[in-house]
């Protein structure tokens, strides 16, 4: 995706951010500007700003192969899935295998990663929770 | 002298028992962070703010805290840059140029003693200028009606793309982005919901603290995973002998007029808003350089090399806290960061701030003294253990750095609705810093966008729905003066600074950190 995709995908915002803007419900009582003006005017900024960048585009800039995006897409997945199971499982258990996880993917052996894993969240339950009290996600167990 | 009565004042405040630990504990995490290829001021803040705000801190001691951690990060960046050749951050990059060759002559613990006390002078200094200079920018504040506000507001976004971005179409679409997001929830002033398609998390808008961990902090990760491992081979070159740890009084004076001349260009930068502590850096070294390099030694492990950006970067940071606490328009990345804290602590800096918590502005300045002696004390004995820090692979890193990032979210909401959203805006980042899109304008829209609705709908409401009255008083037309100017001239001189900026950057890699 270069800049002109880019521009084109701002443009579409704009337009998009616009109409919403209109559509917002204005109340009885309202000052002069009222809640939609500001909005407008920066839509209209984003969309005049979305031209420039696709009218006169910077390099391409090089983008990873697709093995690479694939292995963002998974990471977000995964700490999208993080995020659900936390209240679930706990914050431990889901931090060790989140964090396993993304140490293994940025190239530590899996055993490695296992043990990085544990390590990171029990160090961060120790830091944070015990030592600090900082309320963490607590699973069945507790923990 | 107020200002010294005042400052006397903010000591009594900032030398408590707990407040002299925190900022002892912000220096040493501050160096080790901005020791961390990968980590710099910016991302370092980010993370640590939601913490410092589900720990219950009060404000004062949070921001001793985090400025502890700004002022240590500026410090440490030196680290890497010198025993590495990787800026630990941006504003560091100029310290490689003379700091590596100085390593590799085997001389690194003279210039890591030299750089920490090249880096003590120019906060010194610049913290000092904050003393004087920020009281005098708030009387000129006070004059400041809506519309001079308003104006104020896009003058910041005008000017911050800056000199540092390439391209200011970019740069006006990060902030309008940023804008954007900040109109979602209800609006203050009718009650009406905006942008909130019926889901009801979205009524309260998207908390700036969600958007600054995921932009700044998590995107670092996506960016690590994308060049797997990149940079964790680079550990083995650390072997380079520190050797003596004490500079010389000999080359301490011959470093002198160096770190003079480059705190005073670095402070200017840092309170023009917009410049930062890269520029800081960049200008001190470039007008070093023709000043004294005579014997065509810069570049080659000059210690006047090492001395100038690492004075003008820490002057910087010290500068860049004028136009932030006085005006609350942040001038880097770094303070925007730290005014999200302000906010995120009820506090809206600015004129009234002086006025209304004068414990606060003052107590942070007496700690931003007392933390300066802490990093000197800190640095110079301490630097081979910092420099062993720099032995953790950002593989086991990275996963800590975005563990933390979900802690300090999940602490202040329990929410995972925050969390899904942080991780969002972490891929968002990922794909702004890939298409070169900078960030800093994206925050501080979010930051900014409902107070600069606010003052508009202010002014209109007072001038009875007349726009002339943006216009009229002399303050607001010298204010949209230097925005317009702002705006277009980087567009006509900013490319070639940049491009000078990035050619003495040998290794892009390591370092994507935004400043």
């Amino acid at each position: 995706m270069g800049d002109r995709l880019f521009g084109g995908i701002g443009l579409l915002l704009a337009a998009f951010f616009i109409w919403q803007a209109t559509q917002i419900q204005v109340s009885f009582i309202s000052d002069p500007v009222g809640p939609k003006t500001f909005p407008i005017i920066i839509g209209l900024l984003l969309g005049i700003s979305s031209l420039a960048v696709l009218l006169k585009p910077d390099p391409k800039p090089d983008w990873p192969a697709l093995g690479r995006l694939v292995e963002i897409g998974i990471a977000v997945l995964v700490l999208v899935v993080y995020a659900y199971s936390l209240p679930v499982i706990g914050f431990v258990f889901a931090t060790a295998i989140a964090a396993a996880f993304l140490s293994w993917r940025l190239g530590t052996s899996p055993l490695q990663a296992i043990v990085a894993g544990a390590a990171t969240s029990v160090g961060i339950y120790v830091v944070f929770h015990l030592i600090l009290g900082l309320s963490l996600a607590e699973g069945p167990l507790g923990i | 002298m107020d200002a010294l009565a005042s400052l006397a004042d903010g000591f009594a405040v900032a030398l408590t028992f707990q407040n002299l630990f925190l900022a002892l504990v912000g220096c040493f995490l501050g160096t080790i962070i901005g020791a961390l290829p990968g980590l710099g001021p910016s991302n370092g803040v980010a993370i640590l703010i939601p913490l410092a705000f589900s720990l219950g801190l009060a404000p004062t001691p949070a921001l001793i805290l985090l400025t502890s951690v700004y002022y240590g990060a500026m410090y440490g960046g030196r680290i890497s840059s010198i025993l590495l050749n990787i800026p630990g951050d941006e504003p560091a990059l100029m310290t490689t140029l003379d700091g590596y060759p100085m390593a590799k002559q085997g001389r690194a613990g003279e210039a890591l003693a030299l750089s920490g006390v090249a880096s003590f002078v120019g906060a010194f200094f610049a913290t000092w200028g904050l003393v004087f200079l920020a009281p005098l920018l708030v009387k000129v504040a006070l004059l400041f009606g809506p519309a001079e506000y308003f104006a104020l507001f896009v003058l910041a976004f005008a000017t911050l793309g800056g000199i540092s971005s390439t391209n200011q179409a970019k740069a006006a679409l990060a902030a309008a982005l940023g804008l954007g997001i900040a109109m979602i929830g209800v609006d203050g002033q009718t009650g009406v919901p905006r942008f909130a398609f019926g889901e009801v998390h979205l009524y309260d808008g998207i908390d700036f603290l969600v958007a600054i961990v995921g932009l700044f902090a998590l995107s670092e990760v996506f960016i690590f995973l994308e060049h797997r491992g990149d940079g964790s081979g680079e550990g083995k070159d650390a072997k380079v002998g520190i050797g003596r740890i004490t500079p010389s009084w000999s080359l301490l004076r011959s470093t002198a007029p160096a770190m003079a001349r480059s705190t005073v260009l670095g402070f200017i930068a840092g309170v023009l808003p917009g410049a930062g502590a890269s520029l800081g850096s960049f200008l001190a070294y470039t007008v070093e350089k023709q000043v004294s390099d005579k014997d065509k030694t810069f570049g080659k492990g000059d210690p006047r090399g090492v001395a100038a950006p690492e004075a003008g970067n820490n002057a910087a940071a010290g500068g860049a806290l004028v136009p932030m606490l006085a005006l609350g328009v942040p001038g880097s990345g770094t303070t925007a960061v730290l005014l999200a804290m302000l906010l995120a602590l009820n506090i809206t800096p600015g004129p009234l701030l002086f006025q209304q918590n004068p414990d606060v502005v003052w107590g942070l300045i007496a700690a931003l003294f007392i933390g300066n002696f802490m990093l000197l004390a800190m640095n110079i004995p301490m630097v081979g253990l910092f420099a062993r820090v720099l032995m953790i692979p950002p593989k086991f890193l990275m996963p800590i750095v975005a563990m933390i990032s979900f802690v300090g979210i999940y602490g202040i909401s329990g929410s995972t609705f925050d969390l899904l959203v942080m991780v969002i805006f972490g891929l968002l980042g990922w794909v702004l810093r890939k298409l070169d899109v900078p960030l800093v304008p994206v925050i501080l829209g979010i930051l900014l966008g409902n107070l600069m609705e606010a003052n508009l709908r202010r002014a209109m409401t007072i001038s009875d729905g007349d726009w002339t009255v943006l216009f009229t008083s002399p303050l607001a037309i010298i204010l949209w003066t230097i925005a317009v100017v702002g705006f277009v001239l980087p567009i006509l001189v900013g490319k070639r600074i940049k491009r000078r900026m990035h050619m003495s950057e040998e290794e892009p890699g390591g370092a994507t950190t935004v400043d």
